[in-house]
């Protein structure tokens, strides 16, 4: 398969959290349609990663660049970001009391959508969008009426961000262990929406801590993050041997270098 | 917490001044001052001794200060008590009133022209010490429904005000309740005959224009057996860096199965970041359910003033009688809200509710005092109350005082209490999803007060929600 253009270009990125300098020089090229996986032990900074791709402002940026789509990433605001196609999905779902779970959605749709200069959808016209998205991670209509996320267990909340996901149709998705807290039905739904939204214009980051989403989606390229820095990537094996290793090995030669 | 902030301009949309000839009563309260009010709104005896006792009560009291709100002293010598356009027109005729002030209301929203009227809203338009408009007032009284600034009825429905009026807020009931005794000028009244339900929202519009003035609102509502409305009441005044006082007194009775639904979009000028300016809101506001089966509903929407005093009640005096009350409170920049309601059970079977929203951002201090009283009669009284609070920002507070005091042991009592502080990972999770930052804090807000906006009449939640994103503009850097 012909490769596709470099869509994230991430350069020597180091961020701070809490004053703690939690990555150190990270390295990552994404191209159109690849999806890579990002994997490493508890604290190793996959999420911290992750919010700092999205914008979050706790996170301070202390050095390196990000590209995206032919853009400087830090030049631009979270939603400026999330309008031009990047979507997170989040490890720990937020709740939002009162509001409803497709108001929350067809918001989200629009303002998207009147970035780029769309119509704005009506919530017949909504219902539509949403039908055949809600059946691929199996739901009805009564989680769009709850509020988001309000009571919501850990397996639908991650099932709503898939949802988000399908509908909002990112360029270039993050998922943060959108796998942890899912028994194995919720594992194969999840996977199988995402594998239908593999397109050659979108790619996916997925971080995971376990191999075992990995069976379902076949990543292009596996990277092993330790103590803040890539120290290894390789192809979808690489994730079945950190299965049988650990990360301990990987840890311990980021040490040496 | 970085990335949130408050303390940022908030644009005050109705703080302009309408350039109009008026005539204002110099500064100073005394009985020649009362007697000179009484006579230019042409009452009769027994109106003026009513004031002259309530002023003689009203020397004898001190203002209080349990109230969670700090003030300077005011001189109520230096304010003026009375201020009225010098074109008015004359009664029942809309076409005469004066283009300025047709233009003000205009751009309030208040459209007071025979053909640019909402449809369904009658409308009571009060600029400081006068009515200068009520519309729909020939419609209303084909269904027998009396509805008229209340100078207006003291004169053509003297039974009706003499019998009611001061019988649920005593002249003496409250330091501010006497001075609005001895001075009000005008506001509404509304009377609706047994069994009618009221066809149209009734709604009041206060308007403050004149400086240094005070205003002194007087409403009388009576809800006869069986009978059903709906009233509004909405308010703004210009920005000065004076403070300026709004003493109201609002008095409600409901009969054998009649219900009242009193909502309010209060949006006075709350002040400048500094704490300059804005209007003193001291108001007394209760309902009295006189008969069995009956319901009062007060709603509430404050965003404005830069000090709220106030507590909306219910007596429940007839057997199976319902009181409510939901309320959003606002304070940004350095507005102080003290603010709740009274439930008085005496009745039987008698039930409240208290939805209490309070927000604060900005420098804002706002309070939740409430207090429920069950008393010995009430045999099977039930009351539920629930006070959230949000925090927007770590230099706002926010305090709840809920007083509870069951004399009857059959009463059950459910209270829940929260505090929120909104969060920047839920504005974050916003923006993330594309929204802008103004958004994501409407939305969270607005969910937040849910439960009270579905309480508003229709026409006036998209007000109220629109009104809230604008007070909390800029509360979120
Ligand atoms: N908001 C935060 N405040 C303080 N410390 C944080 C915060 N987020 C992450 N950390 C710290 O940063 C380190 C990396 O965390 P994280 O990126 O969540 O790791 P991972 O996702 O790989 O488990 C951990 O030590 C964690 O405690
Ligand atoms: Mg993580």
């Amino acid at each position: 398969m012909a490769k596709g253009k470099v869509l994230l270009e991430v350069k020597g990125l180091r961020a701070a959290v809490a004053g703690n300098e939690i990555l150190k020089g990270v390295d990552l090229t994404i191209r159109d349609g690849e999806v890579h996986a990002i994997m490493g032990p508890n604290g190793s900074g996959k999420s911290t990663l992750a919010q700092v791709l999205a914008g979050h402002p706790a996170y301070e940026v202390r050095g390196g660049s990000v590209q995206y789509a032919g853009k400087d990433l830090f030049e631009l605001d979270p939603e400026e970001r999330a309008r031009d196609g990047v979507f997170l999905a989040f490890q720990y779902p937020v709740e939002i009391r009162g509001i409803t779970n497709s108001y929350f959605l067809r918001s989200a749709l629009n303002a998207i959508r009147k970035s780029k200069g769309e119509a704005e959808l009506d919530p017949l016209d909504f219902l539509q969008v949403l039908e055949s998205k809600l059946k691929a991670i199996g739901w009805d209509d009564a989680m769009m009426n709850r509020p988001v996320n309000e009571g919501f267990s850990g397996g639908e909340k991650k099932r709503n961000e898939i949802l988000q996901l399908a509908v909002l149709e990112p360029r270039f998705a993050i998922l943060d262990e959108t796998d942890s807290g899912l028994d194995i039905d919720a594992l194969k739904t999840v996977a199988q929406a995402v594998n239908q939204l593999r397109a050659p214009e979108r790619a996916f980051l997925i971080v995971t801590h376990y191999q075992r989403l990995l069976n379902y989606i076949t990543p292009d390229v596996v990277h092993v993050l330790a103590d803040g820095r890539i120290v290894k990537s390789g192809g979808p094996e690489l994730a079945h041997e950190l299965e049988a290793k650990g990360y301990d090995w990987l840890r311990d030669a980021a040490m040496v270098s | 917490m970085t990335g949130i902030e408050a303390h940022v301009q908030q644009p005050y949309k109705y703080g302009f001044v309408t350039d109009i000839e008026s005539e204002v009563v110099p500064a100073g309260l005394n009985e020649d001052v009362i007697r000179l009010i009484s006579t230019k709104k042409g009452e009769p005896d027994w109106m003026l001794d009513w004031r002259l006792k309530a002023y003689r009560n009203w020397l004898k009291m001190s203002e209080p200060h349990w109230p969670n709100v700090k003030y300077g002293p005011i001189d109520y010598q230096a304010i003026s008590y009375y201020a009225a356009p010098k074109k008015l027109p004359k009664l029942d005729s809309l076409d005469q009133v004066d283009p300025k002030l047709v233009a003000t209301f205009e751009k309030l929203g208040i459209p007071i022209e025979e053909q640019k009227r909402l449809t369904g809203v009658a409308v009571d338009a009060v600029f400081d010490s006068v009515s200068v408009a009520t519309t729909f007032q020939a419609e209303l009284a084909k269904y027998g429904v009396i509805f008229m600034p209340i100078s207006q009825a003291i004169r053509e429905h003297a039974g009706l005000v003499q019998e009611y009026l001061g019988t649920v807020v005593p002249a003496n009931d409250n330091f501010f309740a006497a001075l609005n005794s001895a001075v009000f000028t005008d506001g509404s009244f509304v009377y609706v005959p047994k069994g009618v339900r009221c066809p149209l929202e009734l709604s009041t519009y206060f308007r403050i224009n004149a400086s240094s003035t005070g205003q002194f609102e007087r409403t009388l509502i009576i809800a006869d057996e069986g009978s059903h409305v709906s009233y509004l009441e909405g308010c703004s005044a210009p920005m000065r860096d004076e403070h300026q006082l709004h003493a109201a007194v609002v008095e409600l009775v409901a009969f054998d199965r009649a219900t009242i639904k009193y909502s309010t979009i209060q949006n006075w000028y709350p002040g400048d970041e500094e704490g300059r300016g804005g209007i003193y809101n001291f108001v007394t506001k209760r309902g009295k359910c006189a008969g069995v089966n009956s319901k009062i509903s007060w709603t509430q929407v404050e965003t404005g003033s830069a000090i709220t005093w106030k507590y909306p009640g219910c007596i429940l005096q007839g057997d199976n009688s319902i009181g409510e009350f939901y309320s959003v409170a606002v304070t940004s920049h350095k507005q102080q809200a003290d603010t709740g309601t009274k439930m008085i059970h005496l009745g039987k079977n008698t039930r409240s509710t208290i939805v209490s929203k309070g927000i604060s951002a900005g420098r804002g201090q706002n309070t939740y005092r409430g207090l429920v009283k069950i008393m010995k009669g009430a045999e099977g009284a039930r009351n539920y109350s629930q006070c959230d609070s949000m925090l927007i920002g770590d230099k706002c507070g926010a305090h709840t005082f809920p007083y509870i005091d069951v004399r009857n042991s059959t009463a059950i009592m459910e209270h829940e209490a929260s505090t929120s502080k909104i969060g920047e990972d839920q504005i974050f999770y916003l923006r993330q999803r594309g929204l802008s930052s103004e958004d994501a804090v409407s939305m969270i807000v607005n969910g937040f007060c849910k439960e009270v906006f579905k309480e508003l009449p229709m026409e006036f939640a998209v007000e109220a929600t629109r009104l809230l994103g604008i007070s909390l503009e800029g509360s979120v850097g």
